[in-house]
């Protein structure tokens, strides 16, 4: 049993200096059979753990994590959660995320620091002014929050934006989800992977999975660093990695793996209270609670596991930013980094069975996997439970790819895809 | 980034080119022969490999020309390139 976290907590621990806290999860060794195995130690993964103990009560489940967990893009992305899809498959499942986010930090009894500061999606060009109306409109029909704004209430929601009609890309309009925002990305993994480990979850750090054992049409195991453990149903939510799995187990994926940047600027006091997000320039901005800007840069067009992108990618992103921010022409940045993301060719998630029995994937989420965690791991979890998905991720199967009925997200699934 | 040695104009900065996916996927003769796992098969899935994969590039900023690369996706390392229509290196 986890001790709760609270003020008493805190002030209790305070006359030990802090040293006593209880371990959040353990270091357990693999072993020899679970129930279900899943692959992928990130927020899904845990998520997805997490909600097989408590929804399902299935205690014989081990998580395995080839790093350390949210270690991959679980604590390399740019924390934006948002809803505001354009078709109703999407908007079911985004928005099924994003009410579990609205409670999340009380289910854990961890602080995910859930901040519903907004996000803005902003309109460049005629075509953008139409895409994006189209989508508000589709948003309300489906019970999301959204409102056009013009480029004066652009303007007035943030003010250092250059709305000045004499730029490259002049601000048109946009769109805003007040319920929108971000969450603190590492206490997601932690606070699922310490929930997890109450019920009996085992997470197994720096164990990496080298090989999948099949007979015939179904699993029986997974070959790891630990060595083999045998198990009848596998859930691969691996994210830049899935196709590497799948490849393991005979399987294609509709899958490119491609690098996406981030990076952040030094802390400077608080200047931008939302989130900004402009797909026709490829650029989107928060703050996070330490004051680092968050710049996020779009993906590179070629297949790479390299976790790290071109530099040109992030000279444009930057060439974008001082246009609409010129506040921020003397910024410094102070780190960096890429990583690997899966993307389907209709830019929308896979949460699916496959052909192989006891073999699912949870992939395919691309750039912008992280506002779905809490949404993608419980419906998961229902996927692998029963052996048939939720009604809110029927949609989002592996036969789309053969029946054509694709969820075409390409404009609502912004920046970079 | 990386620089690659474009087969027609020379080494040049990896941001004049334009990467076209997975390459050698032959398109089927008779698509009306097809049945629909075929066609997903043919337009959606991709091997995706970390390591050694074989790719089509086109120099977009430069004499827009396609060719054929052998890359290391793991570390971007080029393996050998070549042009359309020739075989891939049997040596890497």
């Amino acid at each position: 049993m986890k001790n709760k976290y609270s003020i008493i907590s805190l002030i209790k621990n305070s006359f030990s200096y802090h040293e006593n806290w209880q371990k959040a999860w353990g270091d357990p060794e693999p072993k020899k059979e679970y129930d279900i195995v899943i692959i992928g130690g990130g927020g899904h993964g845990l998520a997805t753990a997490y909600y097989l103990a408590k929804k399902y009560n299935m205690k014989n489940i081990a998580v395995v994590e080839k790093g350390w967990i949210g270690g991959g893009n679980t604590g390399r992305n740019t924390t934006i959660i948002r809803s505001n899809y354009l078709w109703d498959a999407s908007a079911g499942l985004y928005d099924h995320a994003l009410k579990i986010w609205e409670n999340l930090s009380q289910e854990l009894n961890y602080n995910v620091m859930f901040s519903q500061r907004g996000v803005m999606n902003l309109a460049h060009n005629l075509q953008d002014v139409r895409d994006l109306k189209r989508r508000t409109h589709a948003n309300r029909l489906n019970g999301i929050d959204a409102v056009y704004l013009n480029t004066e209430q652009v303007k007035k929601f943030c003010p250092i934006i250059n709305t000045s009609p004499d730029i490259r890309y002049p601000v048109l309009g946009g769109t805003l989800q007040r319920r929108a925002g971000t969450a603190r990305h590492d206490a997601v993994a932690w606070g699922y992977a310490r929930g997890a480990d109450e019920m009996g979850v085992d997470i197994i750090q720096n164990c990496e999975v080298k090989g999948i054992k099949r007979s015939g049409d179904s699993v029986e195991g997974v070959e790891t660093t630990k060595g083999f453990i045998k198990t009848k149903k596998i859930g691969v939510v691996a994210a830049g990695h899935s196709s590497v799995i799948a490849n393991m187990a005979g399987l294609r994926l509709p899958l490119e793996s491609k690098p996406l940047q981030a990076l952040v600027s030094e802390p400077v006091k608080p200047i931008i209270d939302t989130v900004v997000m402009s797909n026709a320039v490829h650029a989107y901005v928060s703050q996070s609670d330490k004051g680092e800007l968050v710049i996020g840069a779009g993906t590179d067009d070629y297949v790479s596991y390299s976790q790290k992108g071109s530099h040109d990618i992030v000279e444009g992103t930057l060439n974008a930013i001082l246009e609409l921010y010129p506040i921020f022409s003397r910024m410094r940045m102070l780190r960096q980094w890429g990583g690997i993301v899966d993307i389907c060719p209709d830019a929308s998630p896979i949460i699916s069975k496959t052909p192989v029995k006891g073999l699912y994937f949870n992939c395919g989420w691309g750039t912008g996997g992280f506002k779905a965690t809490p949404g993608s791991g419980d419906l998961f979890a229902h996927t692998i439970a029963n052996d048939e998905p939720h009604k809110l991720n029927a949609a989002f199967n592996l036969n789309r790819f053969v029946s054509g009925d694709l969820v075409d997200e390409h404009g609502a699934a912004a920046v970079a895809h | 980034m990386f620089v690659i040695h474009c087969p027609y104009c020379g080494k040049r900065e990896q941001s004049e080119f334009k990467a076209g996916g997975e390459a050698h996927i032959v398109r089927p003769k008779q698509p009306t022969e097809l049945s629909d796992d075929q066609w997903a098969e043919y337009l959606f899935m991709r091997k995706n490999i970390k390591g050694v994969q074989f790719e089509r590039w086109v120099h977009a900023h430069g004499c827009r020309k396609w060719f054929n690369m052998v890359r290391d996706t793991s570390n971007d390392e080029i393996k050998a390139i070549y042009k359309m229509g020739e075989k891939p290196p049997r040596k890497l």
